[in-house]
């Protein structure tokens, strides 16, 4: 019975504490699970943060890890779901020398075909930016890389999910316990 | 000096302006702490300030080690059920808690560590003993948490406390900065009664009792596993009532040990690797698994793709974490085994299952006749650990808390140890600490001063952190300590027998004047080479009013079976 790898994304629901993304990690690291991105910012509620890892594992795995991740104490509500049961992207920058602009036409080219947004240029440097799907930054980054890249970064993926969260109304059930 | 209710009752009816240190010491009263065990240095020191002024009140125990503390306060909450609390400076003080912790967490006992940590200014600039403890604690905490301003100490502590106590309890650290001690601030102590992302006790479903209800009333060979589960939701009742109505037979981990009385017919011993031939056995026999507050370890399951495959699993557990983690299940019951188990006695029907019974009673006489009998009456003339084991019994009437350490002693001690009293099994279950014993049977024996305490402990342990000694020589806690010694690391020179050609790599040891060394605390000892000599030895003990030592020199190369080798199936339990 060889289950299927697949791609998840864990979403996590938690108060804002210090010591919490040690705790959660340490839950991945101590089962050999890679972490291939995590995000962590605020959520739609003040002071509960949300935690977007994407992670390559079995459905019974993802089942499993996502129990224990809840069951730390300050982990509010904790959830995995496929590639197509969420709305995901990624960003990137690049940092290319300003001479290139204007001495490879090709380059306009694929900023203008790739919808790549310029943020800033100067005498030395120009910057790039673009969210997406990481094939679409993958295949940006080819196209520049022939010319020479100063810089490039990439984030992790930040994802929302076509069900309903409902975090509002479970903060509510545990008040009312 | 004000009593204790004076106290409280000024701690409630308005705040004191105090220091961050006065205000632990409090916070620990209001939790109804009268007992801890640490062991003081310089970022602690104005907490233990404190503890002297408040020491009529709150009895601070000074172990030989930190170690040490963090076991005691273990022994101290497994037999009463009650938070236990350690307390440690920073940096080696608060690593050396660490095993304790880590041993608490797997094996779900609630425990407070209090830490000292150094100047909140100073953190991060490699003080002098400053360590990262939060961090290096999290992995083996249930929470944990760093406190750098006086004014946060009551909430944090508090918190603590419910975290600890409730649902799966579990170990919990409280690391308080040296500044955030001193600072004076009003001090108003809240008990926590609630935190709002932390659900302690999932509801239990009436339909998942029904449909566990449903398969357990059609079951034709029924057996039921337990586990320490029943203790932590002081469940024993209710669990007796089950197993009676529906007339299923029972056995149990390690850590369920004493939950029902080892008499009780209906009860057919230990499962595991070193545990009863039946219920291993049987396992892979019947019809439906009832498993309750219970973790299906690997050293109870044996090979997993083999455990039980024939049966419909039913499991009960307060942890939904604990639900298809290791086998995959029919019904899940959540909730608390008080609770569930009284809904589930009121959806059972009343049963016998006279046959399925027979089938344990025939398989316990042939574990009798193949290793009991050897264990127990032996003919040959080196003393066995059961023996010993047996006198215990006797002169206790199976009334005393048996503490164990690791080893070969650990297996037999629960093997064999009659309990008529719950909670009295005190034993490192999960970890395998070995060295958890003596500090363990003192907590246990403060906790519970009018109980007899027995540590049972091989030669190997005991010296793991003998240092207690000195504790209970200065507590003048009246622990019994019975070191069985076969002048080997018993269980692994037995591994090393069967599975590594009698190559005992670094398992025999030369052991000193045990004797002496008891004495040198000014304990009572006694050592016991021969078989004449064992009775009227057990009873001095037990009849002694003071702790005392007794040495028995064991068979140096006894096995311990039934034993389930590593990787194989419960139904290749092993009978030698």
């Amino acid at each position: 019975m060889n289950e299927d790898i697949k791609s998840f994304t864990i979403s996590i629901y938690t108060e804002n504490n210090i010591g919490l993304l040690n705790r959660i990690s340490a839950i991945f690291q101590r089962r050999h699970i890679n972490i291939e991105s995590l995000t962590t910012s605020q959520s739609e509620i003040d002071g509960v943060n949300r935690f977007v890892i994407v992670v390559n594992m079995t459905e019974t795995n993802a089942n499993k890890i996502v129990k224990q991740i809840e069951k730390q104490v300050e982990t509010i509500r904790a959830y995995y779901h496929t590639e197509e049961e969420t709305i995901f992207t990624e960003s990137c920058m690049f940092k290319i020398k300003s001479d290139l602009l204007f001495n490879e036409p090709q380059i306009q080219n694929i900023i203008k075909d790739s919808n790549t947004t310029i943020v800033t240029v100067n005498k030395e440097f120009f910057v790039l930016e673009k969210s997406g799907r990481r094939n679409e930054i993958e295949s940006l980054r080819r196209d520049l890389n022939a010319f020479g890249i100063m810089q490039f970064v990439r984030s992790g993926r930040i994802a929302v999910t076509k069900e309903e969260m409902k975090i509002t109304e479970l903060l509510t059930e545990f008040n009312n316990q | 000096m004000k009593t204790q209710a004076a106290n409280k009752k000024e701690m409630t009816d308005k705040t004191l302006r105090i220091t961050g240190s006065e205000a632990i010491v409090r916070s620990l009263m209001a939790e109804g702490v009268d007992i801890l065990y640490g062991y003081p240095g310089g970022a602690i020191m104005p907490v233990y300030d404190e503890l002297f002024k408040f020491q009529d009140q709150i009895h601070h125990v000074l172990t030989r080690h930190e170690q040490g503390a963090a076991h005691a306060a273990q022994g101290y909450a497994r037999i009463s059920g009650k938070v236990g609390v350690a307390m440690a400076t920073s940096g080696p003080g608060a690593t050396n808690l660490i095993t304790g912790i880590a041993d608490a967490q797997i094996d779900s006992t609630p425990l407070v560590c209090i830490t000292g940590q150094v100047f909140s200014h100073l953190l991060g600039s490699d003080a002098f003993q400053e360590t990262d403890i939060v961090g290096i604690s999290t992995p083996v905490t249930k929470w944990n948490c760093q406190v750098t301003k006086a004014e946060d100490i009551p909430a944090a502590i508090a918190k603590a406390f419910y975290i600890a106590r409730s649902g799966r309890p579990g170990p919990v650290l409280v690391d308080i900065t040296k500044d955030a001690q001193v600072t004076e601030f009003d001090f108003n102590y809240k008990k926590c009664e609630g935190v709002r992302s932390y659900n302690p006790i999932p509801k239990t479903s009436q339909d998942a009792v029904n449909a566990a209800a449903a398969l357990i009333n059609n079951a034709k060979k029924p057996m039921i596993v337990w586990g320490q589960g029943v203790i932590l939701g002081e469940a024993e009742a209710e669990l007796k009532e089950v197993i009676e109505k529906a007339g299923i037979p029972a056995a149990w981990t390690i850590l369920g040990a004493s939950a029902l009385s080892t008499s009780h017919p209906l009860n057919i011993g230990m499962v595991g690797m070193h545990g009863n031939y039946a219920p291993n056995k049987l396992t892979n026999e019947c019809d439906v698994l009832i498993a309750i507050g219970m973790r299906f370890d690997d050293r109870v399951t044996g090979r997993l793709d083999a455990y039980a495959k024939q049966a419909k699993i039913i499991h009960f557990d307060i942890d939904p974490a604990e639900i298809d983690k290791n086998v995959k299940t029919d019904v899940a019951v959540l909730g608390n085994s008080k609770e569930s188990l009284a809904m589930l006695v009121e959806a059972l029907n009343e049963n016998s299952h006279e046959s399925w019974l027979q089938e344990f009673k025939d398989l316990y006489a042939i574990e009798f006749d193949k290793v009991i009998k050897g264990d127990l009456h032996p003919t040959k003339e080196g003393l066995t650990m059961g023996e010993v084991l047996k006198q215990i019994n006797i002169e206790t009437e199976g009334n005393a808390a048996i503490v164990s350490d690791v080893g070969q002693h650990q297996m037999i001690a629960c093997r064999y140890a009659d309990f008529n009293v719950t909670k009295s099994n005190i034993t490192s279950g999960g970890l395998g600490t070995m060295g958890f014993a003596l500090p363990a049977a003192i907590g246990a024996k403060m906790a519970a001063p009018e109980r007899e305490v027995v540590a049972i402990i091989g030669d190997g342990g005991y010296q793991m952190n003998i240092q207690e000694l000195g504790t209970i020589f200065q507590q003048k806690a009246a622990v019994k300590i019975v070191v069985l010694n076969n002048e080997f690391l018993g269980m692994v020179r037995q591994w090393q027998q069967l599975f590594f050609d009698k190559r005992y790599a670094s398992t025999e040891m030369t052991n000193p004047n045990f004797v002496a060394i008891a004495e040198g605390y000014y304990i009572k000892a006694r050592k016991v080479t021969k078989r004449e000599e064992l009775a009227e030895a057990v009873k001095e003990m037990i009849q002694s009013k003071e702790s005392y030592f007794l040495e028995v020199c064991v068979e140096k190369e006894d096995n311990v079976f039934p034993m389930i080798p590593s990787g194989a199936s419960v139904s290749d339990v092993r009978l030698s």
